[in-house]
Protein backbone atom coordinates (compact mmCIF):
# COMPACT_ATOMS: atom_id res chain seq x y z
CA UNK A 1 0.00 0.00 0.00
CA UNK A 2 2.94 2.60 0.16
CA UNK A 3 3.00 2.59 -3.64
CA UNK A 4 -0.56 4.17 -3.85
CA UNK A 5 -0.06 7.52 -4.82
CA UNK A 6 2.82 6.13 -7.87
CA UNK A 7 0.14 3.32 -9.20
CA UNK A 8 -2.93 6.11 -9.14
CA UNK A 9 -0.82 8.61 -10.85
CA UNK A 10 0.18 6.22 -13.32
CA UNK A 11 -3.17 4.48 -13.89
CA UNK A 12 -4.03 8.43 -14.43
CA UNK A 13 -1.37 9.14 -17.02
CA UNK A 14 -2.25 5.58 -18.80
CA UNK A 15 -5.96 6.68 -18.78
CA UNK A 16 -5.52 10.07 -20.14
CA UNK A 17 -3.11 8.99 -22.60
CA UNK A 18 -5.80 6.22 -24.09
CA UNK A 19 -8.27 8.65 -24.22
CA UNK A 20 -6.52 11.45 -25.37
CA UNK A 21 -7.91 11.30 -29.31
CA UNK A 22 -11.43 11.72 -27.73
CA UNK A 23 -10.10 15.22 -25.78
CA UNK A 24 -7.96 15.75 -28.77
CA UNK A 25 -11.80 15.77 -31.15
CA UNK A 26 -13.41 17.62 -28.40
CA UNK A 27 -11.14 20.68 -28.13
CA UNK A 28 -10.86 21.12 -31.90
CA UNK A 29 -14.62 20.87 -32.04
CA UNK A 30 -14.55 18.12 -35.02
CA UNK A 31 -15.91 15.07 -33.21
CA UNK A 32 -19.36 14.07 -34.80
CA UNK A 33 -18.76 16.17 -37.94
CA UNK A 34 -19.92 15.21 -40.99
CA UNK A 35 -18.13 15.47 -44.37
CA UNK A 36 -20.73 17.75 -45.29
CA UNK A 37 -20.19 18.38 -49.08
CA UNK A 38 -22.54 21.28 -50.21
CA UNK A 39 -24.87 20.23 -53.15
CA UNK A 40 -25.78 22.58 -56.26
CA UNK A 41 -28.46 25.05 -55.33
CA UNK A 42 -30.06 25.42 -58.86
CA UNK A 43 -30.45 21.61 -59.50
CA UNK A 44 -32.49 18.94 -57.64
CA UNK A 45 -31.69 15.61 -59.56
CA UNK A 46 -28.73 14.15 -59.89
CA UNK A 47 -28.00 11.31 -62.89
CA UNK A 48 -29.43 8.77 -61.00
CA UNK A 49 -31.07 8.26 -57.30
CA UNK A 50 -29.56 10.14 -54.38
CA UNK A 51 -28.48 6.62 -52.64
CA UNK A 52 -27.08 5.12 -56.06
CA UNK A 53 -24.92 8.21 -56.62
CA UNK A 54 -23.72 7.93 -52.47
CA UNK A 55 -22.99 4.56 -52.78
CA UNK A 56 -22.15 3.75 -56.17
CA UNK A 57 -20.86 6.71 -58.16
CA UNK A 58 -17.56 5.64 -58.48
CA UNK A 59 -18.83 2.65 -60.59
CA UNK A 60 -21.32 4.75 -62.85
CA UNK A 61 -18.23 7.13 -63.05
CA UNK A 62 -16.38 4.30 -64.30
CA UNK A 63 -19.36 2.89 -66.72
CA UNK A 64 -19.28 6.22 -68.41
CA UNK A 65 -15.20 6.42 -68.79
CA UNK A 66 -15.56 3.10 -70.52
CA UNK A 67 -18.48 3.68 -72.68
CA UNK A 68 -17.15 7.12 -74.17
CA UNK A 69 -13.73 6.45 -74.68
CA UNK A 70 -13.83 2.50 -75.85
CA UNK A 71 -17.31 2.29 -77.19
CA UNK A 72 -18.08 5.79 -78.50
CA UNK A 73 -21.18 5.83 -76.57
CA UNK A 74 -21.66 9.39 -75.31
CA UNK A 75 -25.19 9.66 -74.04
CA UNK A 76 -26.64 8.37 -70.87
CA UNK A 77 -30.36 7.73 -70.28
CA UNK A 78 -31.07 8.56 -66.58
CA UNK A 79 -33.63 6.79 -64.43
CA UNK A 80 -36.09 9.66 -64.46
CA UNK A 81 -35.62 9.31 -68.63
CA UNK A 82 -33.86 13.04 -69.08
CA UNK A 83 -30.37 12.40 -71.45
CA UNK A 84 -26.99 13.18 -70.62
CA UNK A 85 -24.11 13.81 -72.08
CA UNK A 86 -21.78 11.58 -70.01
CA UNK A 87 -19.09 14.10 -69.11
CA UNK A 88 -17.00 14.37 -65.95
CA UNK A 89 -16.11 18.48 -66.51
CA UNK A 90 -19.15 19.09 -68.66
CA UNK A 91 -21.77 17.07 -66.80
CA UNK A 92 -21.10 16.50 -63.15
CA UNK A 93 -19.09 19.66 -62.87
CA UNK A 94 -21.93 21.60 -65.08
CA UNK A 95 -23.78 21.26 -61.74
CA UNK A 96 -21.13 20.37 -59.02
CA UNK A 97 -19.33 23.47 -59.88
CA UNK A 98 -16.84 23.83 -56.65
CA UNK A 99 -14.66 20.14 -56.79
CA UNK A 100 -13.52 21.57 -53.63
CA UNK A 101 -16.64 21.78 -51.69
CA UNK A 102 -17.86 18.52 -53.18
CA UNK A 103 -15.69 16.02 -54.22
CA UNK A 104 -12.64 16.83 -52.02
CA UNK A 105 -14.92 17.17 -48.96
CA UNK A 106 -15.81 13.10 -48.67
CA UNK A 107 -13.25 11.99 -50.13
CA UNK A 108 -11.26 13.72 -47.69
CA UNK A 109 -13.30 12.71 -44.60
CA UNK A 110 -12.48 9.51 -46.38
CA UNK A 111 -9.20 9.30 -46.61
CA UNK A 112 -9.93 8.35 -49.88
CA UNK A 113 -7.18 9.32 -53.08
CA UNK A 114 -8.97 9.98 -56.19
CA UNK A 115 -6.94 9.89 -59.59
CA UNK A 116 -9.50 11.61 -61.56
CA UNK A 117 -7.90 14.93 -61.11
CA UNK A 118 -4.43 13.94 -62.43
CA UNK A 119 -5.90 14.64 -65.89
CA UNK A 120 -9.26 15.95 -66.09
CA UNK A 121 -9.59 19.78 -65.64
CA UNK A 122 -11.47 21.09 -62.49
CA UNK A 123 -13.29 23.87 -64.72
CA UNK A 124 -11.81 26.54 -61.72
CA UNK A 125 -8.59 26.06 -62.26
CA UNK A 126 -8.92 26.32 -66.03
CA UNK A 127 -10.18 29.87 -65.38
CA UNK A 128 -7.33 30.51 -63.30
CA UNK A 129 -5.63 28.97 -66.52
CA UNK A 130 -2.10 30.71 -66.90
CA UNK A 131 -1.17 31.49 -63.25
CA UNK A 132 -2.21 27.59 -62.28
CA UNK A 133 -0.02 26.42 -64.85
CA UNK A 134 2.87 28.23 -63.80
CA UNK A 135 2.46 27.47 -60.19
CA UNK B 1 -32.61 -56.54 -65.83
CA UNK B 2 -29.27 -57.52 -65.33
CA UNK B 3 -26.40 -55.88 -67.08
CA UNK B 4 -23.32 -58.11 -67.82
CA UNK B 5 -20.11 -56.87 -68.16
CA UNK B 6 -20.30 -56.97 -72.19
CA UNK B 7 -23.60 -54.88 -72.29
CA UNK B 8 -21.59 -52.48 -70.05
CA UNK B 9 -18.23 -51.88 -72.02
CA UNK B 10 -20.81 -51.19 -75.01
CA UNK B 11 -23.21 -48.87 -73.44
CA UNK B 12 -19.99 -46.88 -71.87
CA UNK B 13 -18.83 -46.56 -75.45
CA UNK B 14 -21.68 -45.60 -76.85
CA UNK B 15 -22.25 -42.62 -74.59
CA UNK B 16 -18.51 -41.48 -74.73
CA UNK B 17 -19.14 -41.25 -78.33
CA UNK B 18 -22.37 -39.45 -78.39
CA UNK B 19 -20.56 -36.68 -75.76
CA UNK B 20 -17.58 -36.73 -78.06
CA UNK B 21 -19.90 -36.24 -81.25
CA UNK B 22 -22.23 -33.56 -79.60
CA UNK B 23 -18.43 -31.84 -78.64
CA UNK B 24 -17.59 -31.86 -82.35
CA UNK B 25 -20.48 -30.62 -83.68
CA UNK B 26 -20.57 -27.66 -81.59
CA UNK B 27 -17.23 -26.94 -81.87
CA UNK B 28 -18.17 -27.01 -85.93
CA UNK B 29 -21.07 -24.76 -85.59
CA UNK B 30 -19.59 -22.33 -82.91
CA UNK B 31 -16.60 -21.92 -85.89
CA UNK B 32 -18.86 -21.19 -88.65
CA UNK B 33 -20.96 -18.46 -86.23
CA UNK B 34 -16.78 -16.62 -85.32
CA UNK B 35 -16.14 -16.94 -89.21
CA UNK B 36 -18.80 -15.41 -90.24
CA UNK B 37 -17.90 -11.38 -90.86
CA UNK B 38 -18.64 -8.74 -88.49
CA UNK B 39 -20.48 -6.23 -89.38
CA UNK B 40 -18.55 -3.86 -91.79
CA UNK B 41 -17.68 -0.41 -90.14
CA UNK B 42 -19.88 1.81 -91.74
CA UNK B 43 -17.18 4.20 -92.16
CA UNK B 44 -13.42 4.28 -92.86
CA UNK B 45 -11.87 7.89 -91.79
CA UNK B 46 -9.04 8.78 -93.37
CA UNK B 47 -6.84 12.43 -94.24
CA UNK B 48 -5.87 13.43 -97.64
CA UNK B 49 -3.04 16.16 -97.56
CA UNK B 50 -2.97 18.47 -100.75
CA UNK B 51 1.06 19.10 -100.61
CA UNK B 52 0.72 22.28 -103.27
CA UNK B 53 -1.83 24.23 -100.60
CA UNK B 54 -0.07 23.65 -97.78
CA UNK B 55 3.12 25.05 -98.74
CA UNK B 56 1.19 28.05 -100.38
CA UNK B 57 1.16 29.83 -96.54
CA UNK B 58 5.10 30.00 -95.96
CA UNK B 59 5.56 28.69 -92.27
CA UNK B 60 1.88 28.57 -91.19
CA UNK B 61 1.50 26.63 -87.85
CA UNK B 62 -2.76 26.94 -87.58
CA UNK B 63 -3.32 23.45 -87.74
CA UNK B 64 -0.81 22.60 -85.02
CA UNK B 65 -1.58 25.30 -83.05
CA UNK B 66 -5.60 24.40 -82.75
CA UNK B 67 -4.46 20.90 -82.47
CA UNK B 68 -2.02 21.65 -79.23
CA UNK B 69 -5.01 23.98 -78.13
CA UNK B 70 -8.21 22.03 -78.05
CA UNK B 71 -5.86 18.64 -76.61
CA UNK B 72 -4.26 20.92 -74.26
CA UNK B 73 -0.85 19.30 -75.56
CA UNK B 74 2.29 20.80 -73.66
CA UNK B 75 5.08 22.69 -74.83
CA UNK B 76 8.45 22.01 -73.24
CA UNK B 77 11.86 23.78 -73.85
CA UNK B 78 13.72 20.75 -73.57
CA UNK B 79 13.31 18.34 -76.61
CA UNK B 80 13.57 15.19 -74.62
CA UNK B 81 10.61 15.77 -73.52
CA UNK B 82 8.34 16.94 -76.93
CA UNK B 83 5.07 15.82 -76.84
CA UNK B 84 3.55 16.03 -80.28
CA UNK B 85 0.49 15.38 -81.59
CA UNK B 86 0.49 16.90 -85.45
CA UNK B 87 4.33 18.75 -86.18
CA UNK B 88 5.81 19.74 -89.71
CA UNK B 89 9.01 17.88 -91.04
CA UNK B 90 10.65 18.55 -94.08
CA UNK B 91 9.79 16.55 -97.20
CA UNK B 92 12.37 14.37 -97.46
CA UNK B 93 12.17 13.06 -93.85
CA UNK B 94 8.64 12.59 -94.18
CA UNK B 95 9.27 10.55 -97.62
CA UNK B 96 12.69 9.54 -96.96
CA UNK B 97 14.56 9.84 -100.66
CA UNK B 98 15.26 6.68 -102.88
CA UNK B 99 18.11 8.36 -104.46
CA UNK B 100 16.49 10.45 -106.64
CA UNK B 101 19.20 13.37 -107.19
CA UNK B 102 16.58 14.85 -109.35
CA UNK B 103 13.13 16.16 -107.94
CA UNK B 104 10.23 18.85 -108.44
CA UNK B 105 12.64 21.45 -106.65
CA UNK B 106 10.05 23.18 -104.29
CA UNK B 107 9.88 19.57 -102.38
CA UNK B 108 13.59 18.93 -100.73
CA UNK B 109 13.40 20.92 -97.33
CA UNK B 110 9.59 21.43 -97.95
CA UNK B 111 7.72 21.68 -94.47
CA UNK B 112 4.94 18.92 -94.60
CA UNK B 113 2.25 18.07 -91.37
CA UNK B 114 2.83 14.91 -90.04
CA UNK B 115 0.60 13.06 -87.36
CA UNK B 116 -0.68 9.52 -86.81
CA UNK B 117 -1.62 7.84 -89.91
CA UNK B 118 -4.28 5.91 -88.27
CA UNK B 119 -2.63 2.69 -90.00
CA UNK B 120 -5.19 -0.29 -91.50
CA UNK B 121 -2.60 -2.42 -89.64
CA UNK B 122 -1.08 -0.65 -86.89
CA UNK B 123 1.96 -2.33 -85.20
CA UNK B 124 1.53 0.07 -82.20
CA UNK B 125 -1.69 -1.71 -81.23
CA UNK B 126 -0.36 -5.62 -81.73
CA UNK B 127 2.50 -4.81 -79.45
CA UNK B 128 0.18 -2.77 -76.30
CA UNK B 129 -0.18 -5.38 -73.74
CA UNK B 130 -3.28 -3.59 -72.03
CA UNK B 131 -5.13 -2.55 -75.41
CA UNK B 132 -4.88 0.61 -74.46
CA UNK B 133 -4.57 2.01 -77.34
CA UNK B 134 -6.93 0.11 -80.43
CA UNK B 135 -8.63 0.11 -84.20
CA UNK B 136 -11.89 1.57 -84.02
CA UNK B 137 -14.29 0.12 -86.40
CA UNK B 138 -14.08 3.49 -88.47
CA UNK B 139 -10.70 2.98 -88.32
CA UNK B 140 -9.49 5.20 -85.99
CA UNK B 141 -6.34 4.35 -83.78
CA UNK B 142 -7.81 5.19 -80.68
CA UNK B 143 -6.10 5.78 -77.05
CA UNK B 144 -7.48 5.28 -74.02
CA UNK B 145 -5.54 7.11 -71.00
CA UNK B 146 -6.62 5.81 -67.91
CA UNK B 147 -5.57 1.89 -69.27
CA UNK B 148 -1.99 3.10 -70.27
CA UNK B 149 0.64 1.80 -68.56
CA UNK B 150 3.71 3.52 -69.97
CA UNK B 151 5.13 0.59 -71.24
CA UNK B 152 6.36 2.56 -74.36
CA UNK B 153 5.89 -0.63 -76.46
CA UNK B 154 3.60 1.45 -79.16
CA UNK B 155 6.59 3.91 -79.24
CA UNK B 156 8.97 1.60 -80.39
CA UNK B 157 6.36 -0.39 -82.46
CA UNK B 158 5.64 3.05 -84.34
CA UNK B 159 7.44 3.40 -87.76
CA UNK B 160 6.31 7.12 -87.64
CA UNK B 161 7.33 8.61 -84.59
CA UNK B 162 3.42 9.62 -83.83
CA UNK B 163 3.67 8.52 -80.38
CA UNK B 164 5.31 10.78 -77.32
CA UNK B 165 5.75 9.58 -73.82
CA UNK B 166 5.05 12.10 -70.97
CA UNK B 167 8.15 11.74 -69.02
CA UNK B 168 7.49 14.41 -66.69
CA UNK B 169 4.02 16.19 -65.51
CA UNK B 170 2.56 17.84 -68.54
CA UNK B 171 0.11 19.82 -66.64
CA UNK B 172 2.38 23.09 -65.79
CA UNK B 173 3.63 23.02 -69.37
CA UNK B 174 0.04 23.88 -70.67
CA UNK B 175 -0.47 27.83 -71.13
CA UNK B 176 -3.93 27.63 -71.76
CA UNK B 177 -6.13 24.72 -70.21
CA UNK B 178 -8.80 23.88 -72.15
CA UNK B 179 -11.69 22.34 -69.58
CA UNK B 180 -13.05 20.24 -71.58
CA UNK B 181 -10.86 17.90 -72.55
CA UNK B 182 -8.30 15.81 -70.21
CA UNK B 183 -4.68 16.36 -69.81
CA UNK B 184 -2.24 13.60 -69.86
CA UNK B 185 -0.49 12.03 -66.49
CA UNK B 186 3.26 11.51 -65.99
CA UNK B 187 4.20 8.14 -67.48
CA UNK B 188 1.64 7.98 -69.97
CA UNK B 189 1.92 7.79 -73.87
CA UNK B 190 -0.16 10.02 -76.21
CA UNK B 191 -0.49 10.77 -79.47
CA UNK B 192 -3.45 11.98 -82.22
CA UNK B 193 -6.82 10.84 -81.69
CA UNK B 194 -8.20 12.22 -84.87
CA UNK B 195 -10.71 14.15 -82.67
CA UNK B 196 -13.41 11.34 -81.91
CA UNK B 197 -15.08 14.21 -79.21
CA UNK B 198 -15.79 15.85 -82.50
CA UNK B 199 -16.62 13.33 -84.97
CA UNK B 200 -19.31 12.58 -82.41
CA UNK B 201 -20.87 16.39 -82.98
CA UNK B 202 -20.72 16.38 -86.89
CA UNK B 203 -17.19 18.16 -86.60
CA UNK B 204 -14.04 17.49 -88.39
CA UNK B 205 -11.07 17.24 -86.09
CA UNK B 206 -9.57 20.48 -85.34
CA UNK B 207 -6.31 20.80 -87.80
CA UNK B 208 -8.70 20.25 -90.63
CA UNK B 209 -11.24 23.27 -89.41
CA UNK B 210 -8.01 25.26 -88.76
CA UNK B 211 -6.63 24.99 -92.36
CA UNK B 212 -7.19 28.22 -94.05
CA UNK B 213 -5.94 27.32 -97.53
CA UNK B 214 -8.05 24.03 -97.07
CA UNK B 215 -5.08 21.73 -97.52
CA UNK B 216 -6.36 19.16 -95.34
CA UNK B 217 -8.93 17.05 -96.67
CA UNK B 218 -11.11 14.87 -93.78
CA UNK B 219 -13.92 11.94 -94.76
CA UNK B 220 -15.15 8.75 -95.56
CA UNK B 221 -12.99 6.81 -97.40
CA UNK B 222 -16.07 3.94 -97.94
CA UNK B 223 -18.27 6.35 -99.02
CA UNK B 224 -17.90 7.16 -102.75
CA UNK B 225 -19.24 10.33 -103.21
CA UNK B 226 -16.83 11.59 -100.00
CA UNK B 227 -14.17 14.65 -101.36
CA UNK B 228 -11.58 12.50 -100.13
CA UNK B 229 -12.48 9.67 -102.65
CA UNK B 230 -12.79 12.27 -105.43
CA UNK B 231 -9.29 13.63 -104.57
CA UNK B 232 -7.69 10.12 -104.51
CA UNK B 233 -9.53 8.88 -107.89
CA UNK B 234 -8.42 12.47 -109.79
CA UNK B 235 -4.71 12.72 -108.23
CA UNK B 236 -1.69 10.60 -107.35
CA UNK B 237 -1.52 10.13 -103.67
CA UNK B 238 1.31 8.48 -101.67
CA UNK B 239 2.01 7.16 -98.26
CA UNK B 240 4.47 7.10 -96.02
CA UNK B 241 6.67 4.02 -95.51
CA UNK B 242 3.87 2.13 -97.52
CA UNK B 243 6.45 -0.78 -98.03
CA UNK B 244 6.48 -1.40 -94.55
CA UNK B 245 2.44 -2.92 -94.52
CA UNK B 246 1.02 -0.92 -92.22
CA UNK B 247 -1.63 0.39 -94.52
CA UNK B 248 -1.29 4.63 -93.48
CA UNK B 249 -4.54 6.32 -94.49
CA UNK B 250 -3.30 9.35 -94.87
CA UNK B 251 -2.82 10.06 -98.08
CA UNK B 252 -0.48 12.92 -99.36
CA UNK B 253 -1.46 14.67 -103.27
CA UNK B 254 1.55 15.49 -105.04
Amino acid sequence: MRDRALILTGLFVFLVLITLPIWWDAARGTTSKGPDPVLPANEKTCVAPVEYMRTSHMQLLIDWREQVVRSDIRTYKAFNGKTYRMSLTGTCMGCHADKAQFCDRCHNYAAVNVVCWDCHIDPKLARGGAEYARR
Amino acid sequence: MRVGRKEFLRLSGLSLLALAGKKVVNAITSAAQANKPATRPAKRWAMVIDIKRCLQEQGCTLCINACNQVHNVPRFQDRRHEVKWIWKEAFQHVFPPDGAEYMVAELPGAPLPVFCNHCDNPPCVRVCPTQATWRREDGIVMMDWHRCIGCRYCVAGCPYGSRSFNWVDPRPHIARLTPDFPTRAKGVVEKCTLCPERLAEGRPPACVEACKPKAMVFGDLEDPASEVRGLLNTRYAIRRKPELGTRPQVYYLV
